[in-house]
């Protein structure tokens, strides 16, 4: 089975080479809707880990155990338990965030990155890389969610983590804190992580090629 | 191209006549936003034909004198960036770059794109905080502020001569406030085939229409057709923006369908909606729908169909 792969490549295969949000496009709604501060975005990515960890371990151990017919009904319940602990758990420790992120916490359950990942390697792998694969991922999808968030907050409200940034005479970018400037911000961020890729990939093929040049000579 | 920007000369110098030295601040700063943008990403081979340029000057007319120049910079990048260049440039656009620019700084910056300066004291007299440092706010006294004849409409119930609407000698944008040049403009560019005729003349019979209709209904609540076409953007709007080549409808039938949107579109939101002008949101509904205008009144090719009309 898979799971000879190093861990060490699950891990980080999830930060960038497959980034849920930037290369995947998965889990879109959390990463536009909750991302209009850093600290919400952040907030949102630490439920999103903790609910992908917990799950994608639980699945990985039940995976003998789960009728085929029945694992997308498994799945989902395993995901809504960890949900619903960790809605409680953020609603006792920081209520004002609770407050700000609302339905999008009870919304983790149907988050495709999540339900996707148990589905694509939670139930074929065994404990220690679906761990590592699920750390990576919802690693990955923090960092997007809170580049995301860093940027919305800094134009649209000249301040990061709450910190004023600009002084008091700030003009605030209203529309980055409205749904067009998650937009904006995300479609501009995957311009530049596809433009990005696409520079590495020629860069190889052409060091490729001046290889099998040097070999022809 | 740059005989639109010719066309384009009068109703510049208008704004500068009534505006004084912010007005030209302004539309330099457009045109510097609009063109860097070009010429940074699509190279200098881009701005050859001037419809950078043209981004750049629509823009800054369509925008307040007292506008911060970082504003109006932010505002000519955007429109030319997201407006035209990721679309692929020149004739690939589906929005007028120039209103895009115009609609992400009215959501981005509210208060700064609907601050109208009263009359100045002179000429020479800059009519709002031009020179704010980039990001910063403009410091405004609340004195300096005055408002445009829809506002004043709208929100006070107080009408405005129709000799100062149609000089231009009241408050608004750069370019919307002198209605006979910016015809006059038009009417060249009509006879130079720069522009199809069809689509102002809809949109001016669409809102005279309406807005006709609802003053014999109740001339107290709604203004007369004359005031509605003279006042706001409308203008400069029907004669320069809804006209753009690339993002208005290939058909006559089309552009008849187009203007006629826009023009009922405008009547609405002016009179029903929550703002005072609607004029930039109409254009960039409409532009929105031109693949579909297009495709219904697409007319029928030469030699085709000639069984279903036989039978």
């Amino acid at each position: 089975m898979a799971s000879e792969q190093p861990t060490y490549e699950e891990l980080i295969k999830g930060l960038w080479r497959e980034n849920p949000v930037f290369i995947q496009l998965l889990g879109l709604c959390p990463a536009l809707a909750v991302t209009n501060s850093a600290i919400n975005a952040l907030a949102m990515g630490a439920a999103t880990t903790f609910v992908l960890v917990g799950s994608s371990l639980l699945v990985s151990s039940l995976r003998s155990l789960i009728p085929k017919q029945v694992r997308i009904t498994t799945f989902i319940i395993v995901i809504a338990t960890f949900v619903t602990v960790a809605d409680f758990t953020l609603q006792a420790l920081a209520p004002v965030v609770h407050k700000e992120l609302g339905a999008f916490i009870a919304l983790i359950v149907v988050n495709c990155l999540i339900l996707g990942r148990q589905e694509a390697f939670a139930s074929r792998h065994s404990q220690r890389p679906a761990l590592a694969d699920a750390l990576g991922m919802s690693l990955g999808f923090s960092f997007a969610l809170f580049l995301l968030g860093a940027i919305r907050e800094i134009l649209g409200s000249g301040s990061l983590f709450g910190v004023s940034l600009f002084g008091p005479d700030f003009e605030p970018w209203v529309i980055m804190i409205l749904p067009p400037g998650g937009f904006i911000t995300l479609g501009l961020l995957l311009g530049v992580f596809a433009w990005f890729k696409e520079h590495r990939e020629r860069a190889s093929q052409q060091a490729a090629l001046d290889t099998g040049e040097r070999r022809a000579a | 191209m740059w005989s639109v920007v010719a066309s384009l000369a009068p109703v510049v110098g208008a704004s500068i006549w009534f505006f004084g030295p912010s007005a030209l601040l302004v539309l330099i700063a457009s045109c510097a936003g609009a063109i860097c943008t070009e010429r940074g990403i699509a190279g200098t081979r881009a701005l050859r034909d001037g419809s950078g340029t043209i981004t750049g000057l629509l823009l800054g007319l369509t925008l307040p004198p007292g506008i911060p120049l970082w504003m109006a910079f932010l505002g000519g990048a955007f429109g030319m960036a997201f407006g035209k260049l990721v679309f692929g440039g020149l004739g690939q656009n589906v929005f007028n770059p120039a209103l895009l620019g115009r609609a992400f700084l009215q959501a981005a910056f509210p208060v700064a794109l609907t601050t109208w300066p009263a009359s100045a004291s002179s000429w020479w007299s800059l009519r709002g905080d031009n020179f704010a440092l980039p990001l910063m706010s403009p410091q405004v006294p609340d004195a300096l502020t005055g408002a445009t004849p829809l506002g004043l409409f709208k929100f006070e119930g107080q009408g405005t001569d129709l000799g100062s609407l149609l000089v231009g000698s009241t408050g608004g944008s750069l370019g919307e406030t002198c209605g006979l040049i910016i015809l006059l403009g038009g009417a060249y560019l009509a006879l130079r085939g720069h522009l199809n005729w069809r689509i102002p003349a809809s949109i001016f019979a669409s809102v005279a229409l309406l807005a006709g209709l609802l003053h014999l209904i109740d001339a107290e609540q709604y203004p007369g057709p004359v005031f509605m076409l003279f006042s706001g953007g409308l203008m400069l709007g029907a004669v320069y923006m809804a006209t753009d080549m690339v993002t208005s409808p290939v058909s006559g039938l089309g552009c008849w369908v187009f203007g006629a949107g826009i023009g009922a579109l405008v009547v609405i939101i002016r009179i029903w909606g929550g703002l005072p002008e609607g004029v930039m949101y109409s254009i960039l509904l409409m532009n929105a729908l031109v693949p579909f205008i297009n495709r219904v009144t697409q007319p029928r090719v030469f030699g085709t169909n000639l069984g279903s009309s036989a039978s």
